[in-house]
């Protein structure tokens, strides 16, 4: 894919690791109309996220219309080490989908 | 004669080949996807959302739960919330905004080894409470927090 689809930081202080991450999605929620055709704009939006770490779902979220645009997800976690991968994944309501795997620092 | 035959094998193959992509398209999200509620994020009532996310729907006020959002959001289409809580054992932060068309926003399952803190960014469609349920140790605990919109986030 050309297009980035989510910016990952994760980083170790003592003994848990917080995670940063935006993911870029349009999140339409299907009411908003297009000004110019008066049609509204299908509903476009995420539904679920993954993060794991070493096979374990650290976090998993379920995610409705109400999210944002361009989500921004932060949360923290215990037991990861520096230089640990933490994959993050997520699809959405039309079945596209991504992954991405970033190092924790 | 024949070329009725042909377009009609045309036709076919492509039939053929739409519903193979489609088939596919559908299958790759069921395997991965959990099971997305999606009668809880259809309903405009907030307990039944809690009901079908959590099993219950009572809940009970709780100190340990600090909802941590704008007091005023100039833009409904972006506000940040954050969910803290010192409660042990935290399985599941669920996101509620009473005012919005479709009241659950966002619903987080937490592994063992992970902190009873998410941050995340919601549209809100007027002032309205924005509700935190955590649900700890098979108990269902809540708090809310007022958030005054000036700029409506949902719908154009």
């Amino acid at each position: 894919m050309a297009k980035k689809k989510m910016k990952i930081r994760a980083w170790t202080e003592g003994a848990r690791t917080t995670v940063k991450a935006i993911l870029f999605h349009p999140m339409e929620t299907g009411l908003r109309k297009d000004k110019s055709t008066g049609k509204a704009i299908p509903a476009h939006y995420i539904t679920e996220v993954k993060c794991e770490h070493k096979g374990k779902n650290v976090l998993t979220c379920l995610w409705g219309p109400t999210v944002s645009k361009n989500p921004f997800l932060s949360f923290r976690f215990k037991g990861a080490m520096k230089g640990d991968s933490l994959k993050i994944s997520w699809i959405d309501n039309q079945g596209q989908s991504a992954t991405t795997t970033a190092k924790i620092g | 004669m024949n070329n009725t035959r042909r377009t009609f094998l045309k036709a076919g193959m492509a039939t053929g080949t739409v519903a193979v992509a489609v088939g596919a398209g559908l299958l790759t999200p069921g395997s991965v996807l959990a099971a997305w509620p999606k009668a809880a994020f259809g309903t405009k009532k907030m307990d039944e959302a809690i009901k079908i996310l959590n099993g219950s729907a009572s809940t009970a006020d709780s100190k340990d739960i600090i909802v941590d959002a704008p007091d005023i959001a100039e833009n409904g289409a972006v506000v940040s919330v954050t969910v803290k809580t010192k409660l042990a054992n935290v399985e599941k932060i669920t996101v509620l905004v009473p005012e919005n068309v479709s009241p659950l926003a966002a619903s987080y399952i937490l592994g063992k080894q992970t902190d009873g803190f998410v941050t995340g960014r919601i549209k809100m469609r007027k002032t309205s409470d924005v509700i935190a349920v955590v649900k700890a140790g098979g108990k269902l605990m809540t708090a809310k927090k007022p958030v005054k919109v000036t700029l409506g986030g949902c719908g154009g």
